[in-house]
């Protein structure tokens, strides 16, 4: 289990870059400190917090850009976009297994699901001119049919832990994927085509935003420390009147709802899928990019997701080599920074202000008396 | 009904393979309580050595086997050395993650120095004796016999020899147990090169039945053995070998009644409930959680 023991002054001095909660979650600083809204909005300006949505919006507008001028080459265009369908299912993953504790290995049959039934939607049942209308309701769509999915899987995530659940969601995967290449409508084991490409860098962007945006406040929500407490000890935390089995059936639902999301996004930019496309060395691939980014952390999943996408395709001069050289890589790391990147740290931008307050305020008033 | 028959006795070589590589995951696991998914492709690297030694080194069979079997368990050793110590102390999530690293290193180096799959030469002479309507390959059942004597002498090993008691003593309690003078890491490498030699063997085995190989074919069959090892409930030898020759039965059965394509779905959806009724395998025993 992780160690949130108490702060060491390495740590201290790490905190004018990185957050660090000092316990889980900061619920206790919050509730021994009244931040009134003005301190609140005082603050946010202190630390130049507004600049967050203004420079979001000119990355959007940045986006819209590229795209409509083609600015950039459309090959960094594909790899800018495969970043950032990467991001969204590191995060979507981390809120299972990095935030939760949960070793989950099924996690691209969520990603085919997502692709198929938003694929199915824009060539066979949408209209063919309305499609690039309908597209954000076809992702939505394929969102919506992984979510359902990853909330019967949460179910046998009640009784089974560890090891056991690590079984029930790779099996899971391995089904999606036999029932998939069973379905002829499908296309079956030959493949899924005919999608246009819909995938946008906009639309990549916005839909990157909106997964950071829903994680990080579910994180920081009241939920969000139950994800946590469940990682700690799910006994304790059971006892303390977290209603556990509620928090994983959350967790499963929004971890498996990104990962639709991103699939049906994957599908629409690379306008091919095939049931191959999805298995266990995609879901490898994501598990490697959370523990590269470091579990427990949003920017983690960020720079997680970055760094291995772009460094396999910088590297692919080397050919076969680079996927020989980059499993050695993530063995070096694990022996040698067993926590990732980032590992259970924070950017300072991803955490909400109140929290980063709260936090302050408290060890001040420590320090005091 | 000789049908059933025909295609238990198929059942009982695919299941054997299984049961010698589930027998590695969960001789791993019993002792570090980590899951050594790079098994599967050190299963992988058994069926290479194996077309290595009888193509290129023109070798005969038994030291084709004898081999492969200590080229993997050397294997095995350095991997656990330098891949696995260091993180003995770590999160065990750490461990995982390093396995699967350690996993895809191996079936892409595989891959870089063969890019095309390979075909085994035949290397027994392959008979078919037909009793009361059964026919039977000589192949097959050597795969059988051999891989039934493998076992055996593990049995043995764990349950007769010096080197098995402390392994039995290790999984039972790793403070106490180095205290009263058993070299733990010794003992901890002793059963890396067991486990994986084992699947050194079942790598030679799946070779010569299925003689064409490639290298992601560990990951599949790595993947089943270890479904194989959970439903006879981890850590628990025996119950790796039932889990094994199960989960063949299963298989087997599932392709002989429907079609090929639904073998896999069919075998998961059982392990899933499985799982359901007896959520610690079959001879595994529940560990209560302490609070």
């Amino acid at each position: 289990m992780q160690d949130f023991g108490p702060a060491d002054p390495a740590d201290l001095k790490a905190r004018t870059t990185y957050w660090i909660p000092d316990q889980v979650g900061s619920g206790r600083d919050e509730q021994m400190i009244n931040i009134s809204p003005i301190k609140l909005f005082m603050e946010r300006l202190e630390t130049k917090r507004w600049l967050l949505p203004a420079l979001l919006v000119f990355v959007f507008g940045l986006s819209l850009v590229i795209q409509q001028f083609e600015l950039l080459d459309p090959y960094v265009q594909l790899i800018i976009m495969y970043v950032g369908i990467n991001i969204i299912l590191t995060l979507s993953l981390n809120l299972i297994n990095g935030y939760m504790g949960e070793f989950s290995v099924g996690h691209a049959g969520f990603m085919a699901i997502g692709a198929y039934v938003a694929s199915f939607l824009t060539v066979k049942v949408f209209p063919a001119h309305m499609a690039a209308w309908l597209f954000p309701a076809a992702v939505v769509a394929g969102g919506a049919a992984a979510g359902v999915v990853g909330l019967v899987v949460a179910f046998p995530s009640f009784k089974t832990r560890g090891d056991y659940l690590a079984i029930v969601t790779l099996a899971f995967g391995m089904i999606v994927k036999s029932v998939i290449e069973n379905i002829d409508a499908l296309g079956g084991p030959r493949g899924f085509l005919g999608m246009e490409k819909l995938s946008t860098l906009p639309w990549v962007f916005f839909w990157v935003l909106l997964s950071v945006w829903v994680i990080r406040n579910l994180i920081y929500s009241n939920f969000g420390r139950g994800v946590l407490s469940i990682r700690e000890d799910e006994v304790a935390s059971d006892l303390m009147s977290v209603n556990t089995n509620h928090v994983k059936v959350l967790a499963f639902t929004v971890s498996s709802f990104f990962a639709g999301i991103a699939g049906a996004l994957f599908a629409h930019l690379l306008q091919f899928i095939n049931p191959r496309a999805f298995d266990i060395i995609k879901s490898t691939d994501i598990l490697i990019m959370v523990y590269l980014g470091g579990i427990g952390s949003i920017a983690g999943s960020v720079i997680g997701a970055t760094v291995y996408t772009v460094l396999l395709e910088v590297l692919r001069p080397m050919g076969i080599w680079r996927m020989v050289f980059m499993p050695l890589v993530l063995v070096l790391l694990m022996i040698f920074r067993p926590k990732g990147i980032m590992g259970l740290r924070e950017f300072r931008w991803f955490v909400p202000v109140r929290d980063m307050l709260a936090s302050r305020l408290w060890r001040e008033k420590k320090a005091g008396t | 009904m000789t049908y059933v028959l025909q295609q238990l006795l198929n059942a009982l070589q695919v299941g054997s393979i299984y049961a010698l590589i589930a027998l590695g995951y969960t001789m791993v696991y019993g002792i570090l309580t980590m899951i050594n998914f790079a098994h599967g492709d050190l299963f992988m690297v058994g069926a290479f050595l194996c077309f290595v030694a009888a193509v290129s080194l023109h070798l005969p069979f038994v030291p084709v086997l004898l081999l492969s079997m200590i080229g993997v368990a050397f294997l095995g050793v350095v991997i656990e050395r330098f891949a696995y110590k260091p993180l003995r102390q770590a999160p065990r999530v750490s461990a995982i993650i390093t396995a699967l690293g350690v996993g895809l290193f191996l079936e892409n180096f595989t891959l870089a120095l063969n890019p095309y799959p390979k075909q085994i030469p035949q290397l027994l002479e392959n008979t078919t004796w037909t009793f009361f309507g059964l026919s039977i390959s000589s192949l097959q059942a050597f795969v059988i016999i051999l891989s039934l004597v493998l076992m055996w002498i593990l049995d043995l090993i764990v349950r007769r020899t010096m080197v098995g008691m402390a392994m039995r003593a290790i999984s039972w309690d790793k403070t106490v147990v180095p205290l009263m003078g058993v070299p733990v890491n010794l003992i901890i490498s002793a059963t890396f090169a067991i486990g994986t030699s084992l699947g050194g063997a079942a790598g030679v085995m799946y070779g010569l039945a299925y003689p064409v190989i490639d290298p992601y074919m560990g990951i599949m069959v790595g993947w089943k053995a270890f479904i194989a090892a959970v439903v006879g409930g981890i850590g628990n030898i025996r119950g790796a070998m039932i889990g094994g020759y199960i989960l063949g039965a299963v298989e087997i059965m599932v392709v002989a009644f429907l079609p090929s394509t639904y073998r896999d779905f069919i075998a998961f959806v059982l392990l899933l409930v499985l799982l359901i009724f007896r959520p610690y395998g079959i001879l595994g025993k529940p560990h209560p959680q302490k609070v």
